[in-house]
């Protein structure tokens, strides 16, 4: 055994550029693999994240008739007395914050540029809304007695060329399907980093929003966001509302978005496969290559006495040791890859998809999970890739090997 | 005692179409202790002769019986085991691993006969004495002569003490004083060990080494002659 493999080592130390290049090529597989599961990790966990905090939040409250895609104003399609509802709510110790919000489809327009947006009433103060507090990249957040002022997002900013204090005339639908509108001061420009939603979402103070859409004491939905994702499931059976309204999870809220994140992974794995057929068939070749180069050598052992399955040992403890080599190389380039792009993200720009909010920035996030099944993975695979080549050599007549002469 | 005995063996070569009859119904005893040559022209069969008895390949027909066994009616790994435990090969072109010293490929099949770490080691060492190798027991095969490296290969048949030894075309690819102390070394171990030796050649000087001259022709013995000379 020792001797095995140590002949397996000398024979891999031969051809030191090849069996280089060929743990290499097993490296750069695992590589990819990790990296990619580690983006999509990201992504999944941060664009789930994103969506929920910026959008849906984890749990909505609503009438039971209200229709998103319209942001109907019907005061039967409202939630009525939102303040009180939501302070009951924000009193449960699993929520973060509870917050009134109104939605109504309108445009803005400056000179003769217009762009159609997401009205969003909110009320400034409360902690549901620091994600566009913070986000504020010039002029300032708004304040819940403010009349004239808007928040709008940098990518709208850039399309209508509006600067802060620009004035910007609003149109929005009102309860009673009127159009109402309504030259504002741009006050603030924000960024959340997710283009899909900076380019449509323009906010208002509340009562402002209520105002003038004539809605009053009424809000589309009741924005609630927990301490922790998951304990959406606990907290929703334990939320009591008036019977005309209905509470809504984010997994509810973002089906489309869970849907497609599902897809996608049935696509990264179809990607998986590709990596590791790329991987394998790259060792099969230079194995093959090998079996062929030492057609002599292997009819000596053979002549000498060394059973087949001797000789297919050898050969697998040589696929072994490339699948070592290419493993450790792997996790080497894999892991500091995703640290890079753990820290530093990796752009990928407005997706352009509607409905769906994602991040500008993925941020690779690698877990251990992830990291010792795809080690596995390329281990297995490049085992079973040397099995053949082995059994080639196995299967070599001794005669047909010793006439391969210098 | 009878080591080797070839009954009516043929073996036909088939290449697409073309058949070669290599061997045509040969009938050869060989005994213990004995020193003999197979010779003939190019082509007449000798290599192929060779690896029936060696149990490399297996003839198209007859019978090869190596050691009393009717080595014809043994799978792959049986004739393995065979070649491991009987026989030993010596070939013109020395078929040392490369990768291995001169003295783990004299070592090589001990350890496939499973022999303890000991005894290999004092075997290897005899071995070496005996074929004058002592001093490069290190070194890899090219780092070694060519006449060197075919008393490692003469080393290495010899290591599992096998009743018979196969060479074929030993001297062919050494000059005329190394092929003279190849063949030295191997009248001596055949005197001193009484090991069976067979091989194949052209060279004349070889020959004279032989006790027994076997000569075929278009895969057929056509004389069988003693040296006078010894
Ligand atoms: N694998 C093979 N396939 C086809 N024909 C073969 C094969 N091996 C040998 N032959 C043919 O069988 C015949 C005998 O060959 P063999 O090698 O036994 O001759 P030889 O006496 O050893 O010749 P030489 O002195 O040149 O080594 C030759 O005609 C050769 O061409
Ligand atoms: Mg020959």
């Amino acid at each position: 055994m020792i001797q095995t493999l140590k002949m397996a080592f000398r024979d891999l130390g031969r051809n030191r550029r090849r069996s280089f290049f060929s743990s290499l090529a097993v490296g750069v597989g695992l590589a990819m693999l990790i990296l990619m599961s580690s983006v999509v990790t990201g992504e999944m966990g941060g664009a789930i994240e994103n969506a929920i905090k910026l959008q849906s939040g984890h749990i909505q409250i609503r009438a039971a008739t209200y229709d998103e895609n319209k942001s109907s104003l019907k005061w039967e399609d409202l939630v009525a007395n939102p303040d009180e509802i939501a302070n009951q709510i924000g009193a449960l110790s699993q929520v973060k914050s509870a917050t009134p919000r109104l939605y109504a489809s309108g445009f803005l327009s400056s000179g003769n540029q217009s762009a159609g947006a997401k009205i969003t009433g909110i009320d400034p103060l409360s902690p549901a809304n620091d994600p566009y507090r913070e986000g504020v990249i010039s002029g300032s957040y708004l304040n819940p007695d403010d009349r004239d002022a808007v928040l709008i997002g940098k990518p709208m900013a850039e399309k209508l060329k509006l600067k802060v204090g620009d004035n910007v005339a609003l149109s929005l639908n009102t309860a009673d399907g009127n159009v109402q509108e309504q030259i504002f001061i741009v006050k603030g420009i924000y960024t959340t980093n997710t283009y899909g939603f900076d380019g449509a979402t323009v906010f208002l103070p509340l009562i402002k929003a209520q105002a003038m859409t004539q809605t009053e004491n009424h809000a589309s939905a009741i924005f609630i966001l927990l301490k922790d994702t998951a304990m959406t499931d606990t907290v929703i059976p334990v939320l009591s509302v008036p019977a005309n309204l209905e509470v809504k999870s984010w997994k509810d809220l973002n089906a489309l978005f869970v849907e497609w994140e599902a897809m996608a992974q049935s696509y990264i794995v179809i990607f998986y496969m590709i990596i590791l057929a790329i991987t394998a068939s790259v060792i099969i070749n230079t194995l093959i290559m090998s079996v062929y180069e030492r057609t002599r050598e292997i009819g000596i052992l053979s002549a000498i006495g060394m059973r087949g399955g001797r000789i297919m040992m050898l050969f697998l403890a040589e696929s072994s040791m490339l699948a070592v080599g290419g493993v450790i190389l792997g996790l080497i380039i894999g892991v500091l890859g995703t640290l890079y792009f753990n820290v530093n993200g990796f752009y990928i720009g407005n997706m352009g998809l509607s409905g769906i909010v994602i991040t500008d920035t993925i941020y690779a996030k690698l877990t251990m999970d992830n990291l010792v099944n795809l080690t596995i993975m390329t281990f297995v695979v490049t085992l079973l890739s040397g099995l053949y080549p082995a059994v080639m050599a196995s299967r070599m007549q001794p005669v047909a090997a010793l006439r391969a002469e210098k | 005692m009878e080591v080797v005995k070839i009954e009516n063996v043929t073996r036909v070569y088939q290449i697409g179409k073309l058949e070669t009859r290599a061997l045509q119904g040969v009938n050869l005893s060989i005994a213990s202790e004995e020193f003999t040559s197979l010779v003939g022209p190019s082509g007449s069969g000798k290599t192929t002769l060779l690896q029936m008895i060696g149990c490399l390949d297996q003839p198209t027909s007859g019978r090869v019986i190596v050691n009393g066994k009717d080595v014809t009616k043994l799978n792959r790994n049986q004739r393995a085991d065979m070649r491991r435990e009987n026989i030993g090969f010596i070939f013109q072109f020395f078929a040392l691993i490369p990768t291995l010293s001169a003295y783990e490929n004299i070592e090589m099949p001990l350890l496939l006969n499973g022999q303890g770490a000991g005894e290999r080691k004092a075997r290897v060492m005899e071995l070496l004495k005996a074929v004058d190798l002592t001093d490069r027991a290190n070194n890899r095969p090219d780092q070694l002569s060519g006449g060197q490296q075919q008393r490692v290969a003469i080393a290495r048949a010899l290591a599992p003490k096998p009743a018979l030894i196969l060479a074929d075309e030993p001297t062919a690819n050494l000059d005329t004083e190394n092929g003279r102390q190849v063949m030295d070394i191997m009248q001596k171990l055949n005197k001193d060990t009484g090991v069976t030796f067979v091989f194949a050649t052209h060279d004349p000087r070889v020959i004279n080494y032989a006790r027994r001259v076997v000569t075929l022709q278009d895969g057929l013995i056509e004389k069988e002659s003693k040296p006078v000379k010894k």
